[in-house]
């Protein structure tokens, strides 16, 4: 129904609490070409999760439509992969069975061997090599973050999820963790998503940039990134980059109400 | 399992038996006050058979009761865990029941079921234990992070899928701890029983003999049986943890 992979229509929602509805998404718009990575930042609790339950198939809108490669979204789908702020490992796994976990469920034509193989290499990939027969209690923050980042992609998913996968991290880890997602999505092509509280992570590692309103949260304003592709930490020190952070900043006190509307246009 | 694992605790059971023997020999305090460890070879050279017959009895009844707990136990907390209706509408009936001291439902159940002694010590060992692990397991389920279930829902897993992989295995810790409490609770319940029942079998009525016939140290043999069972009943338990909940123990080193 169109070349986007991911395409986000009028989308309206509201959760039902004691004190009646309180909506949280008014007018949501998105739209991720194929091979597309959009990052989407906003105020505190303008319903950026709720968003990715939405991508996900994990919950239905009151109104709108969430398409994926052409199809409505009605319930949850295998062709999504998922991360989180919390990596949400399985203690009494170890590292290498965590990230086959997705094969277990997804329907997959490879056999075990290749399975194994490729959560491997995927470890591999992301600097884990050596930690496979680990448990998940045995490594630090960054590390299992890692190793979440591989099972959410372990099945070839057509579309990624990250919900603020690297918002509990340090500053030095997590910039590392933004390589490590350059590194990935160069050897593991995917059309993501990326929910984020950092904009210099957003305009780092997104070829797009979405800014939702507060709550009721509509798409308030979209940049397309200048830094595509580029991979050096240097490059957000560059005017450019400074000049794009500040928009974004201000779009997100507008956001917050801090300031109106005709200020931010001047 | 080293060498020092094994010999501290030998070493503390040692001293206590020795402070024990100082203790009455120092009172001189005779045997119909308090006996001593040193009567207690006496007591199980005399009554040995008794011992192996009367253990076993009391072992099985003990552990079948245990079983039961752990079935019911489960089952309800799945029950609780999964369903906040039935979480919101069981609590209070199970708290009251716990409540209940269950010597006062021995001798009740002793009457509701007169003369099947082993129904009736096996159900009393039952009600007495499977409390700590229906709450165990109902906590453990209820408190599962919504991410868990998140991260499989979806890839489209099934309500089973994520019990098996997920709930359950996560439930283990929990489920463990309270078994081991559950343990000691069973073995409580089963001699109550034993103890109060007339014409009863097991430890419990040995013990209820040397009482009759005021035997102190047949008595004291007893306590000391029943606390050894305890303790190699408990660490069946510990045996079983670490081999299907073993992940939980971090090591200190790191």
């Amino acid at each position: 129904m169109s070349k986007n992979l991911i395409e986000i229509k009028g989308v309206r929602h509201a959760y039902q609490t004691k004190d009646g509805p309180l909506p949280v998404l008014d007018g949501l718009e998105l739209s991720v070409p194929e091979g597309g990575f959009a990052a989407v930042v906003g105020p505190s609790g303008c319903g950026k999760s709720t968003l990715t339950r939405l991508v996900a198939g994990l919950m239905k809108p009151d109104h709108g439509e969430v398409w994926l490669h052409g199809e409505l979204v009605k319930g949850p789908k295998s062709i999504v992969g998922m991360a989180f702020q919390n990596p949400v490992l399985l203690e009494w796994r170890t590292i290498l069975q965590n990230v086959m976990l997705p094969l277990e469920i997804v329907p997959t034509k490879m056999s075990k061997r290749e399975q194994e193989e490729r959560a491997r290499k995927l470890l591999a990939l992301v600097g884990l090599e050596g930690f496979e027969g680990k448990r998940p209690s045995e490594l630090s923050g960054g590390m299992r973050q890692r190793a979440s980042l591989c099972r959410s992609i372990v099945h070839k998913p057509e579309v990624l999820i990250l919900d603020e996968p690297f918002g509990a991290l340090d500053a030095f880890t997590r910039e590392d963790l933004w390589q490590t997602m350059h590194k990935v999505k160069s050897e593991e092509p995917f059309t993501g998503v990326l929910i984020t509280h950092d904009l210099r992570e957003s305009i780092f590692l997104a070829d797009q940039v979405v800014v939702l309103s507060g709550r009721p949260a509509k798409t308030q304003y979209v940049m397309d990134v200048h830094l595509k592709g580029q991979r050096d930490i240097e490059h957000l020190y560059t005017p450019e980059s400074a000049d794009a952070l500040n928009i974004l900043r201000h779009q997100i006190q507008i956001a917050q109400g801090r300031t109106d509307h005709k200020e931010a246009v001047q | 399992m080293s060498l020092r694992s094994i010999l501290v605790p030998v070493a503390a059971i040692l001293i206590f038996g020795l402070l024990w023997e100082l203790l009455v020999w120092a009172n001189g305090w005779p045997n119909y006050v308090m006996a001593s460890p040193s009567d207690l070879p006496p007591a199980y050279a005399r009554y040995w058979e008794l011992f192996i017959v009367m253990g076993w009895q009391t072992l099985w009844r003990t552990v079948v009761g245990l079983v039961l707990a752990i079935i019911f136990g489960v089952l309800l907390g799945m029950i609780m865990g999964f369903s906040r209706l039935m979480r919101d509408a069981l609590y209070p009936l199970l708290v009251g029941f716990n409540a209940i001291p269950k010597a006062t439902v021995v001798p009740i159940v002793a009457l509701l079921f007169v003369g099947d002694h082993n129904f009736n010590t096996v159900l009393i060992a039952f009600m007495i234990s499977f409390f700590p692990i229906a709450v165990s397991v109902s906590i453990g389920l209820s408190t599962l992070e919504p991410e868990y279930r998140d991260i499989l829902r979806s890839l489209g897993a099934s309500r089973t899928t994520i019990f098996w992989k997920i709930a359950l295995p996560k439930t283990l810790p929990e489920f463990f701890g309270a078994l081991k409490v559950a343990v000691t609770l069973a073995f409580i319940g089963t001699n109550l029983m034993e103890i109060v029942s007339p014409h009863g079998r097991g430890l419990g009525a040995l013990f209820d003999s040397g009482k009759t016939n005021s035997d102190y140290p047949l008595m004291f043999a007893v306590l000391i049986a029943l606390a050894l069972m305890g303790i190699v009943l408990y660490y069946v338990v510990v045996a079983l943890e670490k081999v299907f909940a073993g992940w939980a123990e971090r090591s200190p080193s790191y």
